[in-house]
């Protein structure tokens, strides 16, 4: 792997060291305010200086990270799961499945603006972090379907499955044992970069109040909150703070996907 | 020809394939609305006429689909229920063949109309973002590509990375911090002169210009090697004029595509960028006045007219595309 994607591996690392002890390592409560010392610059008590009503930024990035994770995580979980399971039926068996999904799904959902359907879905259904969820696992499996659809109409002409199937193994043992092992590559791939996409459409939700409610301390609400020319031209660190959070992860998620790929396929591996 | 009339036909099935899905999904998405739109429109403390006039009016009395599943008035065990072509989903088609898109649930004013007063401004701020990121990314990705791997291009390559990596709720704040709160130089919201639309364009523009940038560069390598290039070299032409008239002419094809399904990408994404600048397009308009404001018709209108915008932006860059390299019309 090139060193972008050490960088990232790294970074992932920290990060979910950090979501993972996030009451020890934050300073100050997340949710408390203390209105004689708001707008704060960074000093010993307050690490990342405070807010515009005097909450700890320090302590809130910390803790974001977890929201920003967890969301990532079930999110390209389950559109993964999902995705997987479909793209494999309709390229294993073709017929009907493959018609409405690689001719319906794929078209229409990849012609489609992804942000945009889960807005729309967030708007009617309404505000929380398990529609945000909903709405961004919605738009998230069909990526995976299709990777995994495209690897299943390669790996099933391969001699070894037809082998299996010539010694009697029935179709979920040749898709679980055969086909899935040789399609998880590109899968990993996938997933590397949908963490980058799903932490980035969570923030960008929730920065438009469609997502996680304040006061929680996503990252993209405490963009949000820290976006009024008061605690700009004041406190300009508490916009900054979750800002730079953001492009780190989604950039480290980027890398490691971007170098994960090259590494996994030697075509495009240098020499 | 035959297969050039098929590939047409095809996508244009798809175009009409995703207006129709667009079209159901909003149609069924206002129905999952928790409670239901009168009660969240009148809140809770309306009288029962006010919110049956109301359901009449925007025709919410009326049933919601082909057939229904539920319970009777009085109760009773859910059925099956067969409501033929009466319904409301009907209804939406027939206002949409017609150009009508219902009525505001706030205001009763026309969807169409807010739409169209706020379309223009939108359009304004997506072309101006594309013209920004054009002139960042061209020069950028020429000086990249033909100084290929070296200091610079790396340097470049990295910046771009980042760029493209950097969402617009960072870049915007960002910007409005440096020049309208720092610098003072700009305003930090609003459309009034000519300047506003600055910060807006760039902070839309600026994931773009970095992924034409690579674009640009690799397209540049790609044709750098060759034979006119060689041909113009060897006829003793200076490299600037080589590189200038004859790379970017041939190298700048599948720029144009990019641009043309971006300008799609542009419409949509305009939403953040217009809430952070207050800038009165139609993504604003989407999220304060529809979404926030709880005006189901106007956030079904909003949806369907972006949606529409963008997939035909990009079907017309396919074809277009399609047009500017022969080799793609043979092959």
């Amino acid at each position: 792997m090139n060193r972008l994607a050490y960088f990232g591996l790294v970074f992932i690392v920290l990060l979910v060291l950090v979501a993972l002890f996030a009451p020890w390592i934050a300073t100050h409560d997340v949710g408390a305010t203390d209105l004689l010392a708001r707008y704060k610059g960074p000093s010993a008590e307050h690490w990342l200086g405070t807010d515009a009503t005097g909450r700890d930024v320090f302590s809130r990035v910390v803790f974001g990270a977890r929201i920003s994770l967890q969301v990532g995580l079930v999110v390209v979980g389950v559109s993964a799961a999902v995705g997987t399971l479909i793209g494999a039926l309709a390229g294993f068996y073709g017929g009907w499945i493959d018609r409405v999904v690689s001719g319906y799904v794929f078209n229409v959902f990849l012609a489609f603006p992804g942000l945009l359907l889960a807005i729309a879905i967030v708007a009617f259904l309404g505000q929380g972090l398990n529609k945000l969820i909903f709405a961004l696992c919605i738009i998230g499996w069909v990526g995976y379907a299709r990777v995994m659809r495209g690897q299943v109409l390669k790996v099933r002409e391969y001699d070894f499955v037809q082998a299996a199937r010539a010694l009697g193994a029935r179709d979920w043992r040749i898709l679980l044992f055969h086909v899935l092992p040789n399609a998880v590559q590109p899968l990993i791939v996938q997933a590397s970069l949908g963490m980058a996409g799903a932490v980035l459409s969570e923030a960008a939700l929730s920065f438009l109040g469609l997502g996680v409610p304040p006061p929680a301390p996503s990252w993209g609400v405490m963009l949000e909150e820290a976006r009024d020319l008061a605690t700009l031209s004041r406190a300009p660190h508490a916009m900054l703070a979750p800002g730079l959070a953001i492009a780190l992860t989604v950039l480290a998620f980027n890398f490691l996907g971007d170098g994960l790929r090259e590494y996994l396929d030697p075509r495009q591996r240098k020499r | 020809m035959k297969r050039k009339l098929l590939d047409i036909a095809r996508r244009l099935l798809i175009l009409l394939l995703v207006v129709w899905t667009v079209v159901s999904l909003v149609t069924i998405l206002i129905e999952l609305v928790p409670g239901d739109p009168a009660t969240a429109i009148l809140g809770d403390a309306a009288t029962p006429e006010a919110l049956a006039q109301f359901r009449q009016k925007h025709g919410l009395d009326r049933p919601a689909f082909f057939f229904t599943y539920a319970a009777d008035e009085e109760g009773g065990p859910r059925r099956f229920k067969w409501n033929g072509a009466d319904n409301r989903y009907v209804d939406y088609w027939r206002g949409i063949l017609r150009g009508d898109m219902g009525n505001s649930f706030r205001t009763d004013r026309p969807v169409r109309d807010l739409i169209l007063s706020r379309y223009g401004a939108t359009i304004q701020l997506a072309v101006a973002a594309l013209l920004v990121a054009v002139a960042i990314a061209v020069p950028l990705g020429v000086v990249a590509g033909t100084n290929r791997g070296n200091l610079l291009d790396n340097a470049l390559s990295v910046v771009a990375l980042v760029g493209i990596s950097l969402p617009s709720f960072v870049v915007g704040p960002l910007l409005i911090y440096i020049f309208a709160v720092w610098l003072g130089w700009l305003d930090p919201s609003g459309r009034f002169g000519w300047s506003s639309i600055i910060l807006p364009a760039v902070t839309l523009g600026a994931a773009l210009s970095a992924l034409l940038t690579r674009m640009v560069r690799s397209s540049v390598i790609e044709e750098m090697s060759e034979d006119y290039v060689r041909t113009a070299r060897a006829k003793g032409l200076g490299e600037r004029t080589v590189v200038y008239k004859h790379v970017l002419k041939n190298g700048l094809i599948p720029v144009v595509t990019v641009l043309g399904l971006q300008l799609g990408v542009l419409l949509a994404g305009a939403i953040i960028t217009e809430k952070i600048f207050n800038w009165p397009g139609i993504g604003l308009l989407l999220v304060e006045e529809g979404i926030n404001k709880r005006d189901y018709r106007l956030v079904q209108g909003c949806v369907l007219v972006i949606s529409v915008t963008y997939i035909l932006a990009n079907t017309l860059t396919d074809l277009l595309y399609r047009r500017l390299d022969p080799r793609i019309r043979v092959s």
